[in-house]
């Protein structure tokens, strides 16, 4: 097996018996990156230089005897993570070149461990999208098809494990960011709680939804990336402080007697029939594994894509104002003044999508309309969350699609934003409740493209659906399966 | 209709986008589609139920007021489109 198809778990455990160096590791990822990522454009930004360094040094921290799980290993960050003297483009024209003065949490977590950062992944600009079409820096192509798209918005991340140019990444998700891209490339995928990794140096889209969470190739190695950066951090004051459990040590439990739920209304007409065959083969798994499946309601799930796509842009609105060309990021060269300073670098500096969501959010937001649409929304969200509560009192996880159907072709969906935002109908809930949910390989469509199912569990019960994922994983192939390229 | 042109160039305004009159058109018949399709949450009573403004139920964060290190001034302006000393220029505001 090449360097480049190893899982960050077998890689740990050759560089730990000295097997391979880090830098051996680095210098065949590298290279894979410049034999395959011109077609799909997951990388905005390439570290040659840095991550050479970063690996010897990593090299010699194995050499002391001092080996972390991360120690050495070559990881790709979704660009919305802000890194220390490293372009950190958010995917936007605005800050086309902007370098941060320091690292975001979840960043120095994984660089205290070791860890050699390859570079910035794309995404959709400022993670808005579901397509990864919206990036100022050119569209991520799906490595199963290169003309379909990976999803979005950490598409990067996805197309980055599915094309072997990155052992394990970090993403972010507001509405399906992980899950559904995880889906549409045949990667795992873990949206974590709220709370339960800090936000502090990601860059804000709608702070009450955002979390970080790996996508990696398989569910050891996103319980393993997890349990690196999850825990409370004083720098984010909605992190919370529940302990950090040992994700390993649960893993492979197994799911006799676990009960799964099946929300009936998730099973809806319009359901891609291959995406309804690889729910029923799930179901199936599941059942001669010992599960017990049950059927379960959340009655509020129609609501959910109008709610979030008010509470979202809204919060949008308000954290995009700080891009005015004052401190940092793009300033127009033609201001008359400092107000038209303002209009004209955020109508230079902001793409479509960016534009169209701050239009909506400010509106939703604005004098006479606040009770109509924000208020609202923010009530139709408690009836949402409620749901979650009670039918995970009922059952022990959920059993649902990740997205209606696999991946869409590029261009399909850009001129209607509408059935853009329909597209994350399965996975916006789960953030509008708070709570947790993994995207994991299951199956592949008539046409060749990959499937994910998706587990939901209770907040701050990633070691449940991670067990789940993984005693899914046992009994399967598909995970196994890569792209050619 | 739900949204007009008027109150799209409004919003606008509010939200410091300078938008060209193409932008004006595609943004006022997507916003009002979008916003016809949100009305559907006007289908649900809500009259007694408490707003959810954050996935966790939380108590303000506080910390003892210490103070701690900070970014240098040079760290500081660096991605400043202009700057000088250790203030960040703009455009005149004053005549």
């Amino acid at each position: 097996m090449e360097l480049h198809e190893l899982t960050l778990n077998e890689l740990h455990g050759k560089l730990k018996q000295k097997e391979i160096s880090s830098v051996e590791a680095t210098k065949a990822l590298l290279a894979r990156i410049d034999a395959v990522d011109p077609r799909v454009n997951a990388y905005i930004t390439v570290r040659h230089d840095g991550a050479l360094k970063a690996a010897a040094d990593a090299d010699a921290r194995i050499a002391r005897g001092e080996i972390a799980p991360l120690t050495g290993i070559p990881v790709g960050l979704k660009d919305i993570f802000v890194t220390k003297g490293v372009k950190t483009t958010c995917g936007s024209k605005i800050l086309e070149n902007f370098v941060p003065p320091y690292d975001g949490t979840a960043v120095a977590k994984l660089k205290a461990q070791g860890a050699v950062l390859l570079g910035k992944l794309n995404q959709d600009e400022f993670a808005m999208g579901s397509s990864s079409e919206s990036s100022y820096f050119g569209t991520t192509k799906n490595p199963w098809d290169l003309e379909c798209t990976p999803g979005g918005s950490s598409g990067g991340s996805a197309a980055a494990i599915a094309a072997q140019t990155a052992t394990a990444t970090l993403g972010t998700d507001t509405g399906g960011s992980i899950r559904q891209p995880a889906s549409h490339c045949s990667c795992v995928g873990l949206k974590p709680t709220y709370g339960r990794v800090s936000r502090y140096g990601v860059i804000a889209y709608a702070s009450s939804l955002d979390q970080v969470g790996p996508v990696t190739r398989d569910v050891t190695d996103a319980a393993i990336m997890l349990g690196a950066v999850a825990g409370y951090d004083p720098m984010d004051s909605t992190s919370v402080e529940t302990p950090v459990p040992d994700y390993l040590a649960s893993l492979e439990q197994g799911v006799k007697g676990l009960k799964i739920g099946l929300p009936k209304e998730y099973f809806i007409e319009g359901l891609d029939p291959d995406v309804k065959k690889a729910m029923d083969e799930a179901i199936a798994t599941y059942r001669a594994l010992g599960a017990e499946i049950k059927e379960v309601s959340l009655p509020h799930t129609e609501y959910a894509v109008a709610t979030y796509y008010l509470v979202a842009t809204a919060e949008a609105s308000s954290n995009l104002a700080r891009y005015d060309g004052v401190r940092f990021g793009h300033r127009t060269a033609e201001a008359k003044g400092l107000i038209d300073m303002f209009a004209k670098s955020r109508a230079e500096g902001f793409g479509a999508e960016v534009k169209r969501r701050i239009m909506l959010g400010t509106y939703a937001l604005s004098s006479g309309y606040y009770d109509a649409y924000y208020l609202k929304a923010q009530k139709v969200r408690t009836l949402i969350r409620q749901d979650f509560t009670n039918a995970l009192s009922e059952v022990d996880v959920l059993l649902t699609p990740v997205a209606p159907t696999p991946a869409f072709k590029l261009g399909e969906k850009v001129a209607d934003p509408l059935q853009m935002y329909l597209s994350d109908i399965f996975t916006i809930p789960v953030n509008l409740a708070g709570t947790c949910g993994i995207s994991l390989p299951a199956g592949f469509s008539a046409a060749g493209l990959p499937i994910g199912v998706q587990l939901i569990g209770r907040p701050f019960g990633e070691d449940a659906i991670l067990q789940a994922a993984r005693a899914f994983e046992r009994e399967t192939e598909w995970h196994k399966r890569k792209a050619a390229l | 209709m739900k949204i007009t042109r008027a109150e799209v160039e409004h919003v606008a305004r509010l939200a410091r986008l300078e938008l060209s009159e193409p932008e004006l058109d595609t943004f006022t018949s997507q916003m009002d589609s979008i916003l016809a399709y949100v009305e559907k949450l006007n289908g649900l009573n809500t009259d007694d139920i408490v707003p959810t403004s954050h996935a966790v139920p939380m108590e303000n964060a506080f910390r003892a007021d210490q103070p701690k290190g900070s970014l240098p001034v040079e760290e500081a302006t660096a991605n400043a489109p202009e700057h000088a000393e250790s203030f960040f220029r703009v455009p005149k505001v004053i005549e």
